[in-house]
């Protein structure tokens, strides 16, 4: 066996791990169906056919310190972070032992102590300026770490995703975002929400970098993401990752998606994830038959004993509704400081508290001396490269000044 | 000591609790170098640097996002409001993330928001609103709205203490319009207790925020005519403190509740029905409330004086009731 040339290398072991959480995403999906049909779902249920790469090939760039929060086609981020079928079985269908005890469904739950997930609701958006918040956190504690979410191509027309990326932006804040654009916002195409082809050209408005990639390519999702991350890391500020894919379900499964062409989901059928990733293991001699076989046969063991597990556990007992809307002392609120705390503290923390404003905010290439009016040429707004080509975000034209 | 005002007691808070604990930040619109348009939090970016005073954009949604976030941090982030009003633009993550993340999936959310309500400054009716309604019929959020110095520092110091979500409703009437000395020593107000401003045994005046100063002068004036109003000062609306309330009118045997926030949906309208439900047989007369007018703020001072609750009309319905 040969491994490619990656420049972000992944073992034999990381490679088929990443088929791993794709695979048992698919499958966990189709079980799911199952159980709906059995009419054991409480709700709705909401697939994620034909985006696992995009979720497991982003969420597996990030390091146990990251943060993320899913959005709800996001169960491979989920089980990549740790999470185990029987969490979002028994979620969909509602059951005490579930990771909110009945309380929500679907990917709403997280987890902050262990695998530091952030729940999200269904507001769309709002994700973002909470990641950011999560981001500047820790960034505040001294800790190196990453925050991600996802949102799709119909959430970035919210106003939370605007305020959010760019405080983000303004903040510097260690954040990737990731536009999972799988051409649908519910029953609207992309074209008829946003005037634009690539959802990763709105990160030039924020002065940050973006990427686009090949969402239903896990090994290119992985290699892009990382690299978004580690930019983030290394304190370059937020990046944004579009992921082009495709939903090849309804919104949900009530929604038979007849508003999709037909020829769309050929095309996309035609870059099926899993397929695709199937033929790379095997032209690369990552795998033989044997190998894949294995997988499969663990995937369905264990799917079986999580269902198991998960159709054992009751419903939750009626009073359960009733508690935990405080917290009456259940939760140890902590931070957890990886930096001096004297740094944060007077007299080490204080400041000159003024503003410095570079070129006083007049157009770059003024003279000096004021212009007579009427004389000065309209400036044209010059656009930067948004993928890749940033070098360094911008910075605001006012800065704090700083002391030391 | 000298007296202090309540946007002093306020700085003193803030001040204090950064000082106690690292993990407490502020975040908001002008709150650094300005020190913030009530200058709440002035000098303290000066004194705890960038990092801990943290001004934003216009972006009330990012600022209350930014503050859940940084709160799954175990840091305890004191969001501002520069007028709460604003609080609209923000609505979705209080009432959706903020306040539901815990029960849903057991994520505290350590956090507060605070900031300036209320009129009678003639701000007009962006600037002058009393929102307190919205958020105490959201379970999962606290509520306070203290109406003196040392309530405002003592609820804010124990609302960043708490593990839930708080909002601090800081009457603007009140920030340099009442004044007194305060303890040297750290202290906090708890949360969700009310207190008797002033005994009495003929009715009960349940009141709040700067309409305790109008409740107190009308208290004064009734004593004259030998009316003796009991007058709570609730502090918190959520959790409301129901067995306080209760307990006042088993003595007084009459209530009447006075709130600037408007008449329907108000908080009356909560202690009205919890005095029914526990204390029916109590009452020798019909809860009464005073309240704003059903409109929203008006501009002009003839406007908003009629808008807002006045002392003769305290007077007027206590009396009423006290004849009863």
């Amino acid at each position: 066996m040969e491994l490619p040339e990656m420049k972000y290398p992944l073992s034999r072991e990381q490679l088929l791990d990443l088929y791993y959480f794709m695979r048992l995403t698919r499958e966990l999906d189709e079980q799911l169906v199952r159980l709906f049909r059995q009419n054991k779902v409480v709700g709705g249920l909401y697939s994620s056919i034909g985006q696992e790469a995009t979720s497991v090939g982003t969420a597996y760039t990030l390091e146990k310190r990251d943060w993320m929060a899913p959005m709800i086609r996001n169960v491979g981020g989920l089980l990549v972070k740790g999470f185990r079928p029987r969490d979002i079985l028994m979620q969909y269908m509602a059951r005490s032992g579930s990771p909110t005890g009945g309380k929500d469904g679907t990917s709403h739950f997280g987890d902050l102590q262990e695998r530091h997930v952030v729940s999200p609701i269904s507001m769309l958006g709002d994700l973002i300026p909470v990641m950011t918040g999560v981001a500047m956190g820790g960034r505040y504690l001294g800790q190196k770490l990453v925050t991600m979410t996802w949102i799709g191509d119909g959430g970035t027309s919210t106003g939370a995703f605007h305020e959010g990326m760019n405080l983000a932006a303004a903040q510097r804040a260690p954040f990737v975002c990731v536009v999972e654009n799988n051409q649908w916002a519910y029953s609207t195409p992309v074209a008829r929400q946003v005037p634009l082809h690539d959802l990763a050209e709105r990160a030039r408005a924020y002065g940050i970098a973006s990427y686009v990639v090949d969402g239903n390519d896990v090994v290119a999702v992985y290699q892009t993401t990382k690299e978004a991350v580690e930019r983030a890391r290394r304190g370059e500020g937020p990046v944004l990752v579009e992921s082009k894919t495709m939903r090849m379900k309804g919104h949900a499964q009530h929604d038979a998606a007849v508003y999709v062409p037909p020829e769309m989901f050929d095309y996309w059928k035609a870059r099926d994830p899993i397929a695709r990733y199937e033929t790379w293991l095997t032209e690369r001699k990552v795998w033989d038959k044997k190998t894949k076989a294995e997988i499969e046969r663990r995937i369905e063991r264990e799917l079986k004993q999580e269902l198991e597990f998960a159709e054992n556990s009751p419903l939750p007992e009626p009073e359960v509704a009733e508690r935990g809307v405080y917290c009456e002392g259940c939760h140890t609120i902590e931070a957890h400081w990886e930096r001096p705390i004297e740094q944060v503290q007077p007299p080490r923390a204080s400041v000159q508290a003024a503003w410095t404003v570079s070129n006083f905010g007049g157009p770059n290439g003024a003279s000096a001396a004021p212009e007579a009016a009427g004389k000065t040429k309209p400036a044209t707004v010059s656009a930067r490269a948004a993928n890749g080509g940033t070098k360094r975000p911008a910075r605001g034209a006012a800065r704090p000044k700083r002391r030391r | 000591m000298a007296p202090v005002t309540m946007i002093e007691a306020i700085r003193e808070a803030l001040d204090e609790e950064m000082q106690r604990d690292p993990a407490v930040v502020l975040i908001g619109e002008d709150i650094g170098v300005y020190g913030g348009a009530f200058k709440a939090t002035e000098g303290l970016l000066a004194k705890y640097g960038w990092e801990r005073v943290i001004d934003t954009p216009i972006s009330e949604t990012a600022i209350i996002g930014a503050a859940v976030g940084m709160s799954y941090q175990g840091l305890r982030p004191v969001a501002e409001m520069q007028f709460i009003d604003f609080i609209a633009c923000c609505f979705n993550q209080m009432v959706n993330f903020v306040a539901k993340s815990h029960y849903r999936w057991g994520g505290p959310v350590p956090m507060v928001v605070r900031g300036p309500c209320g009129g009678g400054v003639h701000g007009g009716p962006f600037h002058s609103q009393n929102p307190e309604m919205w958020f105490v019929h959201t379970p999962g959020l606290k509520v306070v709205c203290p109406s003196t110095a040392y309530d405002a520092k003592g609820l804010l110091k124990s609302a960043i203490r708490d593990n839930n979500p708080v909002l601090c409703l800081e009457h603007k009437f009140l920030y340099r319009r009442v004044k007194e000395e305060l303890p040297a020593e750290d202290y906090t107000v708890p949360i969700g207790k009310l207190a008797v401003r002033r005994p009495g045994r003929d009715l009960t005046i349940a009141t709040y925020g700067a309409m305790t100063l109008h409740v107190m002068d009308a208290a004064e004036e009734l004593a004259k005519e030998g009316i003796e109003a009991e007058v709570l000062d609730l502090r918190t609306l959520a959790p409301l403190d129901r067995e306080g309330i209760v307990e006042s009118v088993r003595r007084t045997h009459k209530l009447l509740v006075v709130h600037e926030d408007v008449k329907t949906g108000g908080i009356a309208g909560e202690i009205a029905a919890t005095v029914n439900e526990q204390a029916f047989e109590e009452l020798d007369g019909p809860i009464q409330r005073v309240a704003s007018l059903d409109a929203p703020v008006p501009f002009s001072p003839p406007l908003e004086e009629r808008f807002l609750p006045q002392v003769a009309d305290v007077t007027r319905a206590a009396r009423e009731l006290a004849r009863y």
